[in-house]
């Protein structure tokens, strides 16, 4: 008995609580490092064009797939563009469009799960069903049929993963739900009156929170993941506007060629953008479950 | 099973429907006439109503007759049968590599619970799942076939290539779907490790003065690798994407690249065969897996083998 209200009390997220687990966060060198990673690349996204010395636009047909030199330190693609600046402004769209599909998932993610954990019955059965569904097709084949349906655009890649994502929050969020189902505070609050609404958001959702945050992280990995792939399949963010995958389709064919610096960089600026994220992610679920 | 594929056949055709564009015109390009591709939709029968055109299509299917393909006008059948041939080839590779190297980076993961070694193991798994295989392959691109020059650029080896030279095409499209797979892997052996080792069997085999190997290897994993075994074939799934990717760098003629290309041209009966193709590898793979965790455990295989058998399991337990 003792055991369950210490969990209880410790479960809630207190004012309290959340500064020491921010303390703790802070002191992590892998979520330091990571967040180094991802803080360098959203300065790149919001003044990228003014860190470049090129224009990521910028045509020379005098200087076509030049090695990386001092004056290009990451060469030239096809068309003479410089690599680097390419680089640094193609972290925008997919900084852009990650978060805001993740948060978009999220949320109502979290609304169904805290649904169908609460209520159960009827509601939970049908809507698990749908859940199962859902994660049986490969999302990145599901996000292309909607994108070549609708057309490609931010808006659309941001609706599209963030519906993909859902089902995934919601299995989450409803599982977490489930285990807080049984403590007391639940009762208690009923018995004071309140209605499921304020039940479910004022007493369940503060003490799921934690799982949401971690999952919003994962989830945030894989929405890299999807963009990425999407682009790279030409569904996603389309040229001239520079981007990682984009780019890496336009110039995969010069590999042969030995043409290598227009896609390695790239490539390695999409692998330390989805490694700064899953060292926040695992420092998350590590202070998160201490 | 049936009811799946059915569920499976329904959605892909209407799905197939809502792609915009029209057939005729995605064959004879931008500038043809419209009365020639009007000609030509009717030809194909793409202008008859959408149930009509679904009875037909379901009934050819039935006689195992999966279409004629809009784009090269010829039977679907040979050219998904090859395709799924060659898909198969790349991801028995990369399975023969990833099942063991998975399994056994989870459970030493598991035995390292909390430490540096399972840290680095599953930070590692979670960073290669969420690399995109585009991304690797790049990278293991530049190195080997670029910089070494030990390996080709491209997956297919050519008619007539001998099984060695296959391989040696195979090896590095393999590998992205590797580390991918890698990832998930790892963490379902290690979560199942770490349950049965908290078990009460694991407890008394310990106690019972059994050597650490035969407790690891004839009680832990055993019992850890009914929930990996599950894994391994609903990956089969997240195995098409990954293949559509791979398939496209390394320019190789699979069943991701028919669907790819298929969805591109709009060739509805190549886009549908292929998709439904799928749908029967990955329904033939999940059976297998509930066949096989029928095999490994022995309460499993007491449910299904009848009411009197598991009564006596039961209380020989």
């Amino acid at each position: 008995m003792s055991a369950i209200t210490e969990t209880t009390v410790t479960a809630v997220v207190t004012p309290r609580a959340a500064t020491a687990r921010w303390r703790l966060l802070t002191r992590k060198p892998t979520f330091l490092v990571g967040a180094a990673i991802l803080l360098f690349w959203v300065v790149c996204a919001i003044a990228g064009s003014s860190i470049a010395s090129y224009s990521p636009l910028a045509q020379s047909l005098l200087f076509t797939n030049t090695a990386p030199s001092a004056a290009h330190w990451f060469g030239t693609d096809q068309l003479g563009r410089d690599v680097l600046a390419r680089v640094l402004v193609g972290s925008r769209d997919i900084l852009i469009i990650t978060p805001l599909a993740t948060i978009l998932g999220t949320v109502c993610g979290t609304i169904l799960g805290l649904a169908m954990g609460y209520f159960g019955g009827i509601l939970d059965l049908v809507a698990s069903r749908i859940v199962e569904a859902v994660l049986a097709l490969p999302a990145v084949m599901v996000a292309f049929l909607f994108i070549v349906a609708l057309g490609p655009s931010v808006v659309t890649l941001v609706v599209v993963i963030g519906f993909i994502f859902t089902p995934l929050i919601a299995r989450t969020v409803r599982a977490a739900v489930l285990a807080e189902r049984h403590l007391d505070y639940l009762p208690a609050a009923r018995l004071t009156g309140a209605n499921a609404w304020s039940v479910m958001y004022v007493e369940i959702l503060p003490n799921v929170l934690p799982a949401v945050l971690v999952e919003f992280s994962v989830r945030l990995g894989y929405a890299i993941f999807t963009v990425a792939t999407l682009s790279f399949l030409g569904f996603g963010i389309q040229p001239p506007t520079p981007d990682w995958g984009g780019d890496i389709a336009a110039n995969y064919g010069l590999l042969a060629a030995g043409y290598w610096w227009e896609t390695l960089f790239p490539a390695l600026a999409i692998a330390s953008l989805v490694v700064a994220v899953n060292l926040i992610t695992d420092s998350l679920e590590q202070v998160m479950s201490s | 099973m049936l009811l799946t594929l059915w569920l499976l056949s329904l959605i892909v055709f209407f799905a197939g429907q809502i792609l915009p564009g029209d057939p005729g015109r995605a064959i004879l390009g931008p500038l043809a006439a419209p009365a020639a591709v009007q000609a030509l939709d009717a030809q194909l029968g793409v202008n008859r109503p959408l149930i009509t055109r679904y009875l037909s299509w379901l009934g050819g299917l039935l006689h195992g007759n999966l279409g004629i393909s809009y784009s090269y006008r010829t039977a679907v059948a040979p050219f998904v049968g090859s395709a799924l041939f060659n898909s198969l080839k790349l991801a028995a590779l990369a399975f023969v590599i990833v099942v063991p190297l998975g399994i056994a980076g989870g459970v030493i993961a598991a035995l390292r619970a909390g430490r540096l070694t399972d840290r680095v193991i599953s930070v590692t798994g979670l960073t290669l799942a969420t690399v995109p295989e585009f991304v690797s392959g790049i990278v293991l691109l530049v190195v080997f076939s670029v910089t070494f020059k030990l390996l080709p650029v491209t997956a297919a080896a050519g008619p007539g290539a001998s099984a060695g030279q296959q391989l040696r095409h195979l090896i590095l499209p393999a590998i992205p779907l590797i580390f991918v797979l890698f990832g998930y892997f790892a963490r379902m052996a290690r979560a199942g490790t770490i349950d049965a080792l908290a078990s009460d069997y694991t407890r008394t085999a310990v106690l019972k003065g059994l050597p650490q190997h035969t407790v690891l290897l004839r009680h832990v994993l055993r019992n850890s690798l009914l929930p990996t075994i599950t894994v391994i074939a609903t990956q089969t799934g997240y195995l098409i994407g990954g293949l559509v990717v791979v398939e496209t760098l390394f320019n190789y003629q699979g069943i991701g690249g028919l669907i790819y290309k298929a969805a591109q041209a709009k060739d509805f009966p190549m886009l549908e065969a292929g998709v439904l193709t799928v749908g029967v590898v990955y329904a033939i793979a999940t059976l297998a897996a509930d066949l096989l965790l029928i095999a490994l455990s022995p309460r499993l295989r007491a449910a299904a083998i009848g009411d009197r058998a598991s009564r006596a399991a039961g209380a020989a337990a």
